[in-house]
């Protein structure tokens, strides 16, 4: 399991815009660099992100080869409601994690 | 006047305050290291905190608050060894003596992890190297490598890092190397890394052969560093370009 960081608040007022930020260790091997031995490493990227929030889809992300390691992605969405959201990262070699939180609107 | 003029030049490079790496960079990479959600060495001392415990550190040393100000007096005297001993170095030592393990090898991502960890506990804390007279021969040696002229281009640390520091090379702006952040996350490398790392990088760049991970070059080097670094603050774990 990769780490990840999650920025977000616990609570907000309803219709309050909120920032999320997210953080995740990966290398993001482009696929184009060679070794010492002079072999190209196979690319080994994350090629896409998603955000649900109870269940629809809010923000989604589709990375590229050029996209530094450890991507940090940014974004914000309307607290409409209490609920749960889950972050999907999916990449190369069939990777895939989803972490959540949960959002409390008053 | 004139008599004075050279007594005033002394004193005000006496006083002349010295720089962290940090106020060289842009104001976004500086950002990227004051926000903890946004530092990708986060992501090194989380795995840390999960292997405090799962590495059974906390067995010994408890809650890892109380590592607090340790990292700030690194590289001390050894006893074992007689000679100084880094962090990493320490950690490793524990390891093996007592905890009767293989020790995670320098630079892996384990190593690193909690090296980090440890070095965020004393983050904002003066850099203190002990005054052990002990270390006294290790200094001499780490200064003597500092201001040695070595490579096919003939350069020493301090002919950039002294004379030059402020000025750019190829570009870039040379910090008056104070190791005041490792391990930290360097964007260049889109990793973490150690202060030997970084050391092997300049070593290499004035095309001289750098040294094994661990040899006690190394640690003399830094013991020399952390010297002229007392009383700055502890940055660990900090981001570079």
């Amino acid at each position: 399991m990769a780490r990840v960081l999650i920025n977000l608040p616990r609570t907000a007022r309803r219709g309050e815009v909120v920032e999320i930020r997210t953080l995740i260790q990966h290398v993001m091997e482009t696929g184009y660099r060679p070794g010492a031995d002079g072999v190209v490493a196979p690319r080994d990227i994350i090629t896409g992100f998603t955000c649900v929030y109870n269940n629809e889809e809010v923000f989604a992300a589709e990375l590229a080869p050029a996209i530094a390691a450890n991507p940090f992605l940014s974004f914000s969405l309307v607290a409409a409601e209490s609920g749960i959201l889950a972050f999907t990262w999916t990449g190369d070699n069939g990777f895939e994690q989803t972490e959540t939180r949960s959002l409390t609107v008053t | 006047m004139r008599r004075l003029l050279p007594l005033l030049l002394l004193l005000g490079a006496v006083a002349e305050a010295r720089e962290s790496g940090f106020a060289l960079m842009s104001p976004e990479t500086q950002a990227m290291q004051r926000d903890d959600d946004a530092n990708p060495a986060m992501l090194w001392v989380e795995e840390g905190r999960a292997l405090w415990e799962s590495a059974g550190c906390s067995g010994c040393h408890g809650d890892v608050a109380g590592m607090r100000g340790v990292a700030a007096r690194y590289p001390a005297f050894d006893a074992a060894g007689g000679g100084p001993v880094d962090l990493a170095g320490r950690i490793a030592q524990c390891q093996e003596a007592r905890q009767h393990r293989m020790p995670f090898a320098r630079e892996s991502g384990e190593a690193l992890a909690l090296a980090a960890l440890v070095g965020l506990q004393s983050r904002g804390m003066p850099i203190s190297p002990p005054e052990d007279p002990r270390l006294a021969p290790a200094l001499a040696r780490g200064e003597a490598l500092y201001r040695e002229r070595r490579g096919q281009l003939d350069l020493s640390c301090g002919q950039c890092h002294d004379e030059n520091a402020g000025r750019r090379l190829a570009g870039s702006p040379i910090p008056e190397a104070h190791p005041t952040g490792y391990p930290l996350y360097r964007l260049e490398w889109q990793g973490m890394g150690s202060l030997q790392r970084r050391l092997r990088n300049c070593m290499t760049g004035v095309r001289s052969e750098p040294y094994a991970y661990g040899a006690p070059e190394y640690v003399a080097i830094e013991l020399f560093l952390m010297r002229r670094a007392a009383g700055m603050a502890l940055e660990t774990p900090a981001v570079r370009p």
